[in-house]
């Protein structure tokens, strides 16, 4: 009980600070729009349809989700940064709740903003011609929020042991590009060379992009959307398997790595 | 040994090579205002961090409010309010948020939440204030907004570790009136460590702290008893000679420094006129003064404490410095 509210008192400082800096979602919808947009009316005439006939921005839409979910939570964990180099952080470490509920805490305040933002670029879909029915949303929104949280517990996990502002933006630029470019965000997985095919089924990612691909796209697992992973053709459940064994982990991970901070 | 609120026996904690704290006991009681002075780097923080669960001891073990500081954290954070050396506001949120947030982790019940934040505010005169962002307050007003965090639920004791830095006179004495108030409400138990040696005095007893041991505790009044005797500050026109003739006239080793020579004499009213009648340097002025806890420290720790106010106060500008680049 007590657990639950050092973890809803650090969420809800998360979003209390992202409500009072709302312009914030004008920057993180930006980029992600930009790609889609200019790549997408660039490119889309040389790109060759993609089975029943999905267009290359159509095809880019769902991965520009992710991107965005992904990236929004990914670098959340900076805040955990920023309070320790501004102090905040002794306040949250002598409170009388659990070093875990904290990491927990951050970790839901990344997917939740990671989540709206997100939910923003959705809004986008009926300008590229897709049309998203109450029940695809409805599907979307948690698996959105899956993917959120996954990666958010890996930028607390990151958090942790990263000391300044700046080494960690090194770190997660290192990371997240690489992340984004192998998940594919921009192209078909099912072309790759073999090299960057391994590299693409380690990185966690991958899996969240092509499940919302799938949903938004209403595309089986064993259309050129899916991934074949040792042979065997993932089935959305398998994704979302993947996905909460990898955010699970990285949750453990972090709590054990604020707990034992000094 | 029960008595106490907090009790610290054989303390030592090690980073690596080097001993901060090396082997410290002490007590301090219910409603007691206790001073733990030294120069920087003499383990002050060191001790604070492992008495607020901050900070695992190497050996030896503390209890505070009765319980262990290791084995039972979650019970001491509650017993205890802080008023960090170093800023530790979110300066994105309000005022009342920050002490929204801080009800929320310190279980203040909902039903006194809203009174006792609105108590906490007015009493360090935020009320007004309370929507402006953190970031647009004064370093005073940040100031008295930790303090009024650090009361908001009640604590046992109140680590407070150099409330005061780089504030004005009058903040820092509204800062003591509050400090003063509470006590005599509550009985909260004060522990304090700071710089100035005027707030030092309002401490019922002081503990010297230096190169991590224990050096000196007790009333400022008995401390000052160390000194015993009364200072003169002598300035001449050849210190050097100076130094030499208190030497061979009164078997008095003076100590000579930028602002001259100072020495110590027991009774200090009846020697100045004869001193004067009698030195043969040309003296150009001379102070007589009784013994103050600068002077204790000065004697305990062979270095002056306001050195070090003034590198606290390049510490602050540095801060401010970093503060700026956001």
């Amino acid at each position: 009980m007590s657990n639950l509210r050092g973890v809803y008192t650090i969420w809800y400082r998360d979003i209390l600070r992202f409500w009072r800096d709302r312009i914030r979602l004008i920057g993180a919808v930006f980029l992600p729009l930009l790609f889609l947009f200019v790549f997408g009316s660039g490119l889309s005439s040389r790109m060759a349809l993609f089975g029943s006939g999905v267009n290359f921005t159509q095809f880019m839409f769902p991965g520009i989700i992710g991107m965005t979910v992904l990236m929004s939570s990914f670098m959340a964990g900076v805040s955990v940064v920023w309070d320790r180099e501004f102090g905040f952080l002794k306040e949250v470490l002598v409170a009388p709740i659990s070093r875990a509920s904290v990491a927990g805490g951050k970790t839901l305040g990344a997917a939740t903003v990671a989540l709206i933002q997100g939910a923003v670029i959705l809004l986008f879909a009926p300008l590229i011609g897709i049309s998203l029915s109450p029940q695809t949303v409805l599907v979307l929104l948690p698996l959105m929020f899956l993917l959120a949280a996954a990666m958010g517990s890996f930028g607390v996990l990151l958090a942790t042991r990263i000391r300044t502002i700046e080494a960690f933006q090194a770190v997660m630029q290192m990371l997240t590009f690489p992340m984004i470019f192998l998940s594919g965000v921009f192209f078909s997985l099912q072309e790759v060379p073999a090299w960057m095919s391994v590299l693409t089924k380690i990185n966690p990612a991958t899996y969240g992009i092509a499940t919302i691909r799938q949903v938004v796209l209403e595309a089986p697992p064993d259309s050129p959307f899916g991934i074949n992973l040792l042979g065997h053709t993932m089935s959305l459940w398998d994704n979302v398997g993947l996905l909460a064994v990898f955010g699970t982990t990285m949750t453990l991970l972090a709590m054990r790595s604020f707990g034992s901070q000094d | 040994m029960n008595d106490y609120i907090i009790t610290v026996e054989n303390l030592v904690k090690k980073f690596g090579q080097l001993v901060a704290v090396n082997n410290i006991s002490f007590g301090v009681a219910p409603g007691e205002i206790f001073g733990f002075l030294g120069p920087n780097g003499a383990g002050k923080t060191t001790t604070i961090n492992v008495l607020c669960t901050l900070s695992k001891p190497t050996s030896g073990r503390a209890i505070v409010n009765g319980y262990d500081v290791v084995r039972q954290q979650s019970q001491v954070r509650q017993s205890i309010g802080l008023v960090f050396q170093d800023p530790s506001l979110d300066d994105r949120l309000s005022g009342l948020q920050n002490l929204r947030f801080h009800a929320l982790v310190y279980h203040v019940p909902a039903s006194v939440r809203e009174q006792r934040i609105e108590q906490m505010l007015r009493m360090t005169e935020l009320w007004d204030k309370r929507h402006g962002t953190v970031r647009t307050y004064s370093g005073g007003m940040k100031r008295r907004l930790e303090l009024a965090r650090g009361l908001l639920h009640y604590p046992k004791v109140l680590f407070l570790d150099e409330p005061t830095l780089g504030l004005d006179p009058q903040t820092r004495n509204r800062i003591w009136e509050y400090i003063l108030e509470l006590r005599q409400r509550e009985g909260t138990t004060v522990f304090l460590t700071t710089h100035y040696m005027d707030e030092a005095e309002k401490a019922d007893r002081i503990a010297v702290i230096d190169h991590g041991k224990l050096v000196a505790m007790d009333t400022p009044e008995r401390l000052k008893k160390i000194v015993g005797k009364d200072i003169i500050s002598v300035k001449t026109d050849d210190d050097k000679k100076a130094v030499e003739e208190i030497r061979l006239r009164y078997q008095i080793e003076a100590r000579r420094d930028s602002n001259g020579l100072t020495f110590e004499v027991a009774s200090g009213e009846e020697f100045l006129p004869t001193f004067i009648r009698e030195f043969s340097t040309k003296i150009l002025s001379v102070s007589l003064r009784s013994p103050s806890l600068d002077d204790v420290f000065l004697k305990l720790t062979g270095r002056e404490i306001r050195e070090e106010t003034g590198d606290a106060f390049k510490a602050m500008f540095r801060r401010r410095g970093h503060r700026m680049r956001r």
